[in-house]
């Protein structure tokens, strides 16, 4: 079981929370290619290792965060609020 | 070498001491027309259609760890052709008739067992689903029943029936044909049956890159050294999106931890498989006795071949909730294997952007039932360069088009 650090409530376990995939997808704008288009809704870089991914603390207070976090071990790296740059 | 009751017998006389080996562990070589990656079971059904349908023999299948010892040999092992749109019905049936001349075919016995699958309704909406669910499964021409509530306690009296269960039992729908086979002998079969024709099978050989010469894949760097190919083809399910990144391009995979879960072996109590969708529960009883458990998936990203014990608890819930006789029952054994989802839950086979390197993937949760036909297909567009009819429908370019084969509905839940 992961305990996840949320920004607002302190760490709890992860059935408190949902994952919501992968964060800082830029919506293109309405008149790219369909290529374009594709690859913003469906394709991803899905790694082995560190994944910047949104988070919701559903069962807690509610709010939304980012994480990076290891895909591999599960270890989470830091968490920081939506609208934090890409963490370098 | 050929089995049958005469080589068993002449092996009983021995004390079973003089089996040879079922496959040759190669060595790699430097040259290849067809080098498959991953040796799972649809690396491995490849590697021998290739050989068998094609007769290109000079093959190698690549495998990180070893035969098997991915998805193919930790699924919960159901087999079925119970999917909703014209395309996979076609695909996944096809795999199910290949299913049943496997053991037959392979002189290995896969032990398929035809006994069911029993999909619970436990509500009103549930019944509706799934009437039109078996109605347009025989518009497709696949035999499914509706059945009710007394027929499902003729079929399975271990469920609780009762009208105060929990999650009440209004009745079900089930495909006759559906049923299980031993992953690990899938996967042995194959491979026994592919070497037995010419083909390397090198384990313990892990693919690190792609040779890119001229922008046309020509081969693969291994641990063991760079291995030449014609062609190259990829069927590494959780693992599609590294060797994608490898080569130079990306998937709409997401790879996820699906686990399973086994009890302590019991008499035989129950002989179909069941599958409760609503709450997630999906049980059947290995020959050995035990009872298989499924899950559904642990909703993150995750390449640990481990799985969350919050899903673990809630899969149990659900199980007891159908099966409450089970509580006494100690596990045995708990796991996970790193599955490749894509948005429509249906299957990727066929060219890469990379001219020369095939791939075949997104079999998510469903993939075991689908070894022959995915096998099948994917050694069609690698021997011929064209596309299997059979895999048109389920190319990388209709996460483009738009036009997706989007049956998440069917394959919501793990199986
Ligand atoms: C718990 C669980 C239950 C399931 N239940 C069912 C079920 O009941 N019915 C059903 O139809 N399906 C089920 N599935 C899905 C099914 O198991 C898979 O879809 C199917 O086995 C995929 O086969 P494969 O050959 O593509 O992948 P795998 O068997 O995973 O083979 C891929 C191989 O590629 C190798 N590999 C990866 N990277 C490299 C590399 N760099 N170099 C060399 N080799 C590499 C891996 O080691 C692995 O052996 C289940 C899956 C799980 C995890
Ligand atoms: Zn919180």
């Amino acid at each position: 079981m992961m305990h996840i650090p949320c920004p607002w409530c302190g760490a709890r376990d992860e059935n408190e929370f949902v994952c919501g995939g992968t964060s800082h997808l830029q919506r293109p704008a309405l008149d790219v290619s369909d290529e374009v288009w594709g690859a913003y809704l469906f394709f991803r870089d899905n790694p082995k290792g560190v994944h910047l991914e949104r988070w919701r603390h559903v069962h807690g207070c509610g709010q939304w965060f980012n994480a990076a976090r290891n895909t591999l071990t599960h270890e989470i790296l830091s968490v920081y609020r939506m609208t934090d740059p890409v963490p370098q | 070498m050929k089995y049958s009751a005469w080589s068993l017998l002449r092996g009983a006389l021995g004390g079973h001491r003089q089996w040879p080996p079922a496959w040759r562990d190669a060595a790699p070589k430097p040259r290849y027309d067809v080098v498959i990656v991953g040796g799972g079971g649809h690396g491995l059904a490849a590697a021998y259609y290739l050989a068998k349908n094609h007769g290109i023999t000079n093959v190698a299948v690549v495998e990180r760890g070893w035969i098997g010892g991915g998805n193919t040999g930790r699924n919960t092992t159901i087999v079925r052709s119970n999917y909703l749109y014209p395309e996979s019905a076609r695909l996944y049936d096809f795999s199910l008739k290949l299913y049943e001349g496997l053991s037959q075919a392979l002189n290995f016995n896969i032990m398929l067992s035809q006994r069911g699958q029993l999909m619970l309704a436990h509500s009103r909406h549930d019944l509706d689903s799934m009437s039109r669910w078996a109605n347009a499964m025989r518009m497709n021409g696949i035999q499914a029943e509706l059945l009710s509530r007394e027929a499902v306690a003729a079929l399975a009296p271990v469920i609780d029936l009762s009208p105060q269960a929990r999650f009440p039992v209004l009745g079900a729908f089930m495909q006759r044909r559906a049923g299980t086979a031993r992953h690990d002998a899938v996967a042995w079969g194959y491979a026994r049956a592919a070497s037995a024709l010419g083909v390397d099978i090198i384990q313990n050989c892990e693919v690190r890159g792609f040779i890119n010469e001229g922008g046309r894949c020509v081969g693969v760097d291994t641990a063991r050294g760079a291995l030449r190919a014609e062609r190259v083809g990829i069927a590494a399910a959780g693992h599609s999106s590294v060797l994608a990144k490898l080569a130079g391009f990306r998937l709409p995979v997401t790879s996820y931890a699906l686990q399973a879960m086994v009890t302590e072996p019991l008499k035989p109590l129950l002989d179909t498989v069941v599958i409760s969708p609503s709450t997630g529960a999906y049980v059947s009883q290995s020959d050995k006795g035990e009872i298989v458990i499924g899950a559904m998936l642990d909703l993150f990203p995750s390449y640990a071949q481990r799985g969350s014990f919050a899903v673990t608890q809630a899969i149990l819930a659900a199980t007891l909730a159908i099966f409450p006789s089970f509580s006494r029952l100690r596990l045995m054994r708990q796991w996970a294997g790193i599955v490749d989802v894509v948005h429509d839950s249906s299957p990727i086979i066929g060219p890469t952007p990379v001219p020369g390197l095939y791939i075949n993937c997104g079999w998510g949760t469903g993939g075991f039932k689908a070894i022959p036909a995915g096998g099948w297909t994917l050694a069609h567009v690698l021997a011929t360069g064209a596309t299997h009819p059979l895999a048109e429908p389920f190319q990388l370019g209709r996460f483009v088009s738009g036009r997706l084969v989007d049956e998440a509905a069917a394959s919501g839940i793990a199986h």
